[in-house]
């Protein structure tokens, strides 16, 4: 492969496989023979059943595990070429696991946030500018800084989490189901947040989520994992399409592609690429304006 | 419906108190002024943010939190009455049984009969007979394999299922499921979606699911949305998703379909004949075909 | 992985050993620990190494798992062995280095001294830990310690507050390992620097697992009260504990088996301790 192809990707991972357990009865294999990348600048959302390797996959990206074969290379570096550097790696791919409310721990969530940065050794100044950043990327009032994080709602106290993540200023930011749990407009409140810091930031965000419609909506690229291999990836687009081998692995697609189909198999002549509302809703409104100007005529 | 609601509420309210700085206290009312009715086997879905005061309604109905002013009759007998005993708020337990959020936190046993069991035991039955309880609560929910597991070997969806086994076994009438599907995985929400509908439609069981997922909400007869302590909608799902504009004002989803034609609807586009759209449509099939006359 | 270590030691089974009643095993257990600590002479060990090794085999639990399990008392019994190998005083002298004398009644009260602490080992978990459920284990001693309960002494309380334990150890252990993970990546090393850079690295980890751990005890309080519970009063159980002729049989063994050490205690004394 040329030196463009290979700068395409800041993660890369190439033939990785990883077993729990190993030499133990309790042996199972979670991920065979990973070969996937994470395209520079983009926000990727990985798919798949709880089992599927998801979680595997996410912990492998910052080096919290190590294969047992292949490699995974960040910046086309072998983040295990010195493993006593792997603690360099987990702040350049910030992770932010399952119920991260959970990790919080500080007496004010103002330290909270600066826990991360701190550990980097980071100058008191500098720690100062990215906790503020960060509080603001997910919408935190500036008034919450010497609150506690315990006294903060369920929806805060996640985003108390995900900042002190966001604060270490990660190159790659990885979410592992980061509105499970929260009702519709918390998760608005924090996927916007991730997306809209992603958009300012030209970071690359990897989010995992059993949410079709949320994946639709914010990401650019989609890994749809099954049974410890990659089973797709491309774009939203590409992935929705293939309807019938999504459901053939047990996963959903957003409901308004299953309406799009739906229609499509009454004999309605339409364009099946059709995953979001808005979407939706300008495909029909230009069609029922041609089929009224091609009646007039 | 026949003779009395089996739930029956009025005027409810209820405050906690929270302490201020300065060792003052204060009110902060959680619901306010609720009244409604729920019969006997009827499904209904409570839905509402969070926050929005729909799980502190479910602790009221079973007396784990006590309403500070207002009625709450269960099967025409006033709960809220001072003179209850202690007695029989076990029994308004027993009738309604509840399933929580966390499947972790509510299993109590090492063994997942053991657990199903712990129900029965509490109420004193003779073991013969908590024995078969406990065979059958299992065989409903579909985990008679798992007899022997352990809970910690099990999916979310399977403690959730060995759950309501425990409180199956206690042959409840009513069982609240307060937010039972919000930490479960999309297959592990379908298990339990699955067993509430068929205990609600094999077994005549009176079921409210407290939920904030709307695709869950459409599976009741009955929806009832709550915002700020208040009842702010109530009716048949299509009825309550018919009002877009007024549950994504109260932070609330509606099925994509609805959305889709709302939008339309707004837009100004009409059907052939010149009448509105459909409202509170919810499965993709009927949208297809509003969609296939407009095409 | 931390949650890859083995809880308890029991290895699930049908011996006839598995098959007693857990109180006729507490009370077994306990026989047989007086005994060890009774026996005096070279016979009277001989006896109870061989009930011993005929017991493991009546477990059917395999010899390597039993001899595991006697590898974190490796330090205790080379300090017995040296302890007593060195230290004791006699008339038959055996060996000598400079000031190390070895007699041998040394080697005699090393030999049985670390018969003693194995076979106490060996016996009490045959008989008790691998073979009875911890959950069998907890009704058992609630039933055994019921008389107690007249004294006002909270049986119950305690096996339920044994049961729960034992229900939560493994997802307490499994969230020990998620939140450490998730210190990790914000950058918390564990592995590195002195004893207080680590005592302080465990902060981050001990706080959230209290907080989560007092979470989990309100809701389980609170779903526990949904489910009726009032305590241990007009509380029945779905397994009844009955004692059946296996728990005879093995009494009557007992029986056999404390009179044989006993004998040898009194009219075969040799080599005795």
């Amino acid at each position: 492969m040329s030196d463009t192809s290979s700068s395409k990707y800041i993660i890369e991972l190439k033939n990785v496989s990883f077993v729990y357990g190993e030499g133990t009865p309790f042996r199972s294999e979670a991920l065979t023979d990973v070969s996937v990348g994470i395209e520079r600048g983009t926000v990727t959302g990985i798919i798949g059943h709880t089992g599927s390797g998801k979680s595997t996959l996410v912990q492998l990206l910052n080096g919290l595990i190590k294969p047992q074969s292949g490699t995974v290379l960040l910046d086309g570096r072998d983040i295990w070429a010195d493993p006593k550097k792997i603690g360099q790696v987990r702040f350049r791919v910030g992770l932010v696991f399952q119920y991260p409310e959970y990790q919080l721990f500080e007496e004010t969530v103002w330290r909270d946030i600066a826990f991360g940065p701190r550990n980097m050794g980071l100058p008191e100044d500098e720690i100062k500018r990215r906790v503020s950043e960060a509080m603001a990327f997910v919408g935190l009032d500036e008034k919450l800084a010497d609150a506690s994080p315990f006294e903060l709602s369920g929806g805060q106290k996640r985003r108390v989490a995900i900042a002190g993540v966001i604060a270490m200023e990660p190159e790659v930011l990885v979410l592992d189901e980061p509105a499970a749990g929260l009702d519709p407009m918390g998760r608005e409140e924090i996927l916007g947040g991730v997306w809209s810091y992603q958009r300012r930031k030209k970071s690359t965000v990897v989010i995992v989520s059993h949410s079709m419609e949320d994946m639709a909506r914010f990401c650019d690229r989609l890994i749809v994992m099954c049974g410890g291999r990659v089973s797709m990836t491309g774009t939203c687009a590409d992935i929705f399409r293939q309807a019938d081998r999504l459901t053939e692995i047990g996963l959903d697609i957003p409901q308004i592609t299953r309406l799009i189909f739906a229609l499509k198999a009454r004999g309605v002549d339409i364009d099946t690429d059709i995953y979001t509302i808005d979407r939706a809703k300008a495909v029909i409104e230009e069609m029922i304006k041609q089929k009224r100007s091609g009646s007039r005529c | 419906m026949s003779g009395t609601p089996f739930i029956k509420a009025e005027n409810l309210c209820f405050s906690y108190s929270i302490a201020e700085d300065g060792g003052l206290r204060r009110e902060l009312p959680v619901i306010k002024n609720v009244s409604f009715e729920i019969g006997r086997g009827d499904f209904v879905a409570i839905l509402g943010h969070n926050g929005s005061g729909k799980s502190t309604l479910a602790k009221l109905l079973n007396l784990i939190l006590t309403p500070t002013s207002g009625k709450i009759y269960i099967d025409g007998r006033d709960i809220t009455d001072p003179a209850i005993t202690e007695d029989d708020i076990f029994e308004i337990r027993r009738k309604i049984g509840m399933v929580f959020q966390n499947p972790d936190n509510q299993l109590v046993a090492t063994v997942v009969e053991e657990d199903v069991a712990f129900g029965p035991e509490n109420l004193g039955i003779p073991p013969e007979e908590i024995r078969r309880r406990v065979n059958e609560a299992l065989a409903i929910v579909g985990m008679s394999a798992y007899a022997r597991h352990s809970p910690h070997q099990l999916s979310g969806g399977q403690k959730q299922r060995v759950a309501i086994a425990g409180i199956i076994a206690m042959l409840p009438e009513c069982i609240v499921f307060d937010e039972s599907t919000s930490m479960l995985d999309p297959s592990g929400r379908k298990e339990v979606m699955n067993t509430i509908v068929s205990l609600n439609r094999d077994r005549g069981i009176t079921v409210l699911h407290i939920t904030h997922n709307m695709d869950e909400a459409v599976l009741a007869d009955r929806v009832i949305v709550i915002n700020d302590g208040e009842i702010f909608l109530d009716g048949t799902p299509r009825e309550v998703f018919s009002h877009v504009g007024e549950l994504q004002s109260v932070g609330l989803d509606v099925p994509q379909v609805t959305e889709l034609l709302y939008e339309l609807s707004v837009d100004g586009i009409k059907m052939p004949d010149g009448s509105p759209l459909p409202r509170g449509v919810l499965s993709e099939e009927e949208g297809a075909e509003i969609l296939r006359a407009l095409l | 992985m931390l949650k890859d270590i083995t809880l308890g030691q029991f290895f699930p089974g049908d011996s006839p050993l598995h098959k007693l009643d857990p109180r006729t095993k507490l009370i077994l257990t306990t026989v047989y620990i007086i005994l060890v600590f009774v026996a005096r002479g070279a016979p009277g060990f001989a006896v109870i190494l061989l009930f011993t090794l005929a017991m493991i085999a009546a477990s059917k639990i395999p010899a390597k798992i039993i001899l595991r399990g006697l590898r974190p008392l490796v330090f205790i019994i080379t300090f017995t062995a040296i302890i007593n190998l060195f230290w004791t005083k006699g008339e038959n002298l055996l060996f000598r280095l400079g000031f190390i004398e070895i007699y041998s009644e040394g080697v005699l009260y090393a030999v049985l001294m670390v018969l003693r602490v194995v076979l106490l080992l060996l016996g009490s978990s045959v008989l008790l830990t691998y073979t009875t459920s911890p959950i069998a284990l907890t009704d058992g001693l609630e039933q055994l310690l019921s008389p107690l309960k007249k004294l006002r002494v909270p049986v119950h309380e305690f096996a339920m507050m044994m049961t729960i334990a034992l229900r939560f150890i493994p997802t307490l252990i499994e969230e020990t390992d998620k939140i450490m993970n998730a210190q990790k990546a914000r950058g918390v090393d564990f592995s590195s620097g002195g004893i207080i850079r680590r005592a302080k690295a465990l902060i981050p980890i001990l706080i959230p697992l209290f907080v989560s751990a007092f979470r989990r005890a309100d809701e389980l309080a609170i779903a526990m009260e949904c489910r009726c519970y009032r305590g241990g009063e007009g509380r029945t159980r779905m397994k009844v504990l009955k004692l059946s002729y296996r728990d005879l049989v093995a009494s009557v063994i007992f029986v056999f088996f404390t009179a044989a050490v006993i004998a040898a205690n009194v009219f075969i004394p040799w080599l005795s301790v």
